[in-house]
């Protein structure tokens, strides 16, 4: 069961990005509402939630690749100082992403919404489920060092090998992403309308932001 | 500092932004004719009728240095921040962009703490305008997806060609020229797009050399003021398609496309065809990919006794209308024309665009009927209706009288005034003044007026 709550995260985390206007769902609606059709909200949403994929499948593979090349302290110092940097950086720069342009086909989407999640960090706030050092055959010293650390810090994916790591978590978080990302886009589509933007439209980059730098500190802990 | 919620101004759609409060405030450009001695101004006028100094003027914010004479201007951001490729939403509306047109120098003006005193934040010198876009003459102020878009027309050297600049919404830094490759086009005035569409239209006047010294008849009567309209593609900066309307239709100004981004529509007005000296509106339309023009309202000429017509006009016996200015309610259904010339004011139902209804008309001013203001029906006015505005409702429309200054003096060589009006506007069609509004102003000549929170010429939406 302990082995099930990082997948939980990782999907929960997908949700949460799925909600912000500024990553897809927006975008899937006006789309909707430009052409007048439901189709054209749906025809967005594959697209968009590939984008989206493509940015954190890096960042995690990156981690992934990190955790086993580099030494466990190393790794963990400098993900906790891109994070805190990233979200310092944007709280006080918050310049958004140069996108003109409504007439997009299935590249422009996929393109776009790969900028977005980029742009936002989405990929770094997953960083610290994957900082746990990889399990080491017994009796090596880099197994022993290992188990130690494990025995310290119950925290993220444990012993699941990385392509599978890689391509669960992309896939679980995606799924959450785009559950998100439809849900909300037909929602607003079909019932809401655009109008409760003005009042639902929290400025969440300010939280999102506060949360990278927060999850920077927490890795040190870690 | 940003806001937590989308600033209150800002809304996704014309058809919400109708439902926003009536306006409190009026905000006008004022500049000295030529021979002042004063700084050009920003005015701050009441137009809230519940209020003790309705219709008069409660603020004035004077530039630091003279000669600017201030013309169009606009806000550092509006309802296409909530655009969703490139949401900005917590910017705040709060900043006017006043360029002098004469002086090439551009004022960010704070009206957030207090709208009756605006206060100037940054000036932009001449030299940086020249040094960083390589254009001048700086008018026709619009927020859209990558910031501020300034247009200018000409080079610092007077010549052309005229263009965009693109300033930041937040730092007002200038960012350079906006074109990446344009084509044919040379001569420049307004410009504004279709944002559902990723298209850009521009419409031509003159280079700076070609109107500063007022209007050359010579140049006139050979076609060389503007007759055209570019097509522009907005996402990549690139020229597109010239819209020709003909050598005899000369200057091209005012553009209003359609409020809603899922129509491929727009309207663009004409000052006058050297055929007739009639005035005329034209109407652009997407057609199977590509752009196409069609003249959709022609305005006549009106005979007139010669001894009442400035030295320019005399030998023609006729006054022509001059179509400067136009402007479309947000729900893209009139169309409000404004005949400097004629000093007829008129209100077209658009609803079907490819052919206008008269609906409205009133008079006020003209060269020769000099139609007086119903609060002072004994006092004769000069000048006409020329920059017009439309609160977002659709239900109150303001307009002021003078065109440029050095060209008001060869319409109205005994001066042209200075007042500015309101007319209240049935949601059925027609109109009629506010008899109680009649703003006059002896210091200064005004010119644009812009509405508190946005009003019919100043915001764009990406959401139907």
């Amino acid at each position: 069961m302990s082995d099930l709550w990082p997948w939980l995260v990782v999907f929960a985390l997908g949700l949460f990005h799925g909600l912000n206007p500024a990553m897809g769902w927006l975008f899937a609606v006006a789309l909707g509402l430009q052409e007048q059709k439901r189709a054209a909200v749906l025809r967005a949403l594959l697209p968009i939630a590939l984008g989206h994929a493509l940015s954190i499948g890096i960042i995690i593979g990156a981690v992934l690749v990190a955790r086993i090349s580099l030494p466990h302290s190393a790794l963990k110092f400098s993900a906790a100082a891109i994070l805190f940097a990233f979200g310092l950086y944007r709280l006080f720069r918050s310049r958004h992403p140069n996108w003109v342009g409504m007439r997009v086909g299935f590249g422009d989407l996929t393109l776009w919404s790969f900028i977005m999640a980029s742009a936002h960090g989405a990929g770094l706030m997953l960083i610290p489920l994957f900082l746990k050092p990889v399990d080491a055959p017994l009796g090596t010293a880099a197994g022993a060092m290992g188990s130690h650390m494990h025995s310290m810090s119950g925290f993220g994916f444990g012993n699941v090998s990385s392509p599978s790591l890689l391509s669960g978590s992309v896939v679980v978080h995606t799924f959450g992403y785009l559950l998100a990302t439809g849900a909300v886009a037909m929602l607003v589509y079909e019932k809401l309308g655009v109008g409760l933007l003005r009042h639902a439209w929290f400025n969440i980059d300010l939280f999102w932001m506060l949360s990278l730098m927060i999850a920077g500190l927490f890795i040190l802990f870690l | 500092m940003p806001l937590l919620k989308p600033d209150p101004t800002f809304y996704p759609s014309p058809r919400l932004a109708m439902r926003g409060p009536p306006e409190k405030y009026a905000f006008v450009a004022a500049l000295n004719p030529p021979g002042s001695r004063f700084n050009d101004a920003l005015l701050v006028v009441d137009v809230d009728p519940d209020s003790r100094t309705y219709g008069r003027q409660v603020g004035e914010v004077k530039m630091p240095e003279f000669g600017d004479e201030l013309h169009h201007f606009g806000w550092n951001a509006c309802s296409s921040a909530l655009c969703p490729y490139a949401p900005h939403p917590h910017v705040e509306r709060r900043y006017l962009v006043v360029p002098g047109l004469r002086s090439s120098r551009i004022h960010i003006i704070d009206i957030k703490p207090n709208a009756r005193k605006p206060k100037i934040v940054k000036v932009i010198e001449p030299e940086e305008v020249f040094a960083r876009a390589n254009y001048s003459r700086p008018h026709t102020i619009h927020c859209g997806p990558e910031g501020i878009y300034v247009s200018a027309l000409g080079a610092p050297n007077g010549e052309g060609p005229g263009g965009i600049f693109m300033l930041d919404c937040e730092t007002f830094e200038i960012l350079g020229q906006w074109e990446m490759s344009r084509g044919p086009q040379f001569l420049h005035y307004d410009f504004w797009w279709h944002l559902g569409f990723d298209t850009l239209l521009s419409s031509e006047w003159g280079t700076p050399n070609m109107i500063e010294n007022g209007l050359q008849p010579d140049l006139l009567l050979s076609s060389k003021y503007g007759h055209q309209m570019h097509v522009w593609d907005l996402r990549r900066r690139r020229h597109l398609q010239a819209l020709d309307l003909g050598n005899e239709q000369q200057m091209v100004l005012e553009m209003r496309p359609a409020h809603d981004p899922t129509k491929a529509y727009g309207f663009v007005g004409v000052v006058v065809s050297l055929k007739d000296l009639s005035a005329s509106v034209w109407l652009w339309h997407r057609n199977n990919g590509a752009w196409d023009l069609k003249k959709v309202i022609e305005i006549p000429a009106e005979p007139a006794d010669p001894e009442k017509l400035p030295p320019m006009l005399k030998d023609f016996k006729a006054v022509p209308p001059l179509v400067t200015d136009i402007n479309l309610s947000l729900d893209d259904k009139f169309l409000y024309v404004s005949c400097w010339g004629t000093g007829e004011f008129i209100q077209y139902d658009v609803s079907d665009p490819f052919s206008p209804k008269k609906t409205g008309s009133v008079r006020i001013g003209g060269i020769v009927n000099r139609t007086p203001h119903p609060k002072n029906p004994n006092q004769q006015l000069a000048g006409g209706p020329q920059m017009v505005e439309v609160s977002r409702d659709g239900k109150r429309i303001y307009f002021t009288n003078s065109l440029y200054a050095a060209w008001d003096e060869q319409f109205y060589p005994d001066g042209v005034g200075s007042w500015m009006v309101k007319l209240e506007a049935d949601p059925q069609g027609g109109m009629s003044f506010d008899e109680n509004f009649f703003v006059e102003n002896s210091d200064y000549r005004i010119h644009q007026i812009r509405l508190e929170g946005g009003d019919s010429s100043s915001d764009s939406y990406c959401f139907p």
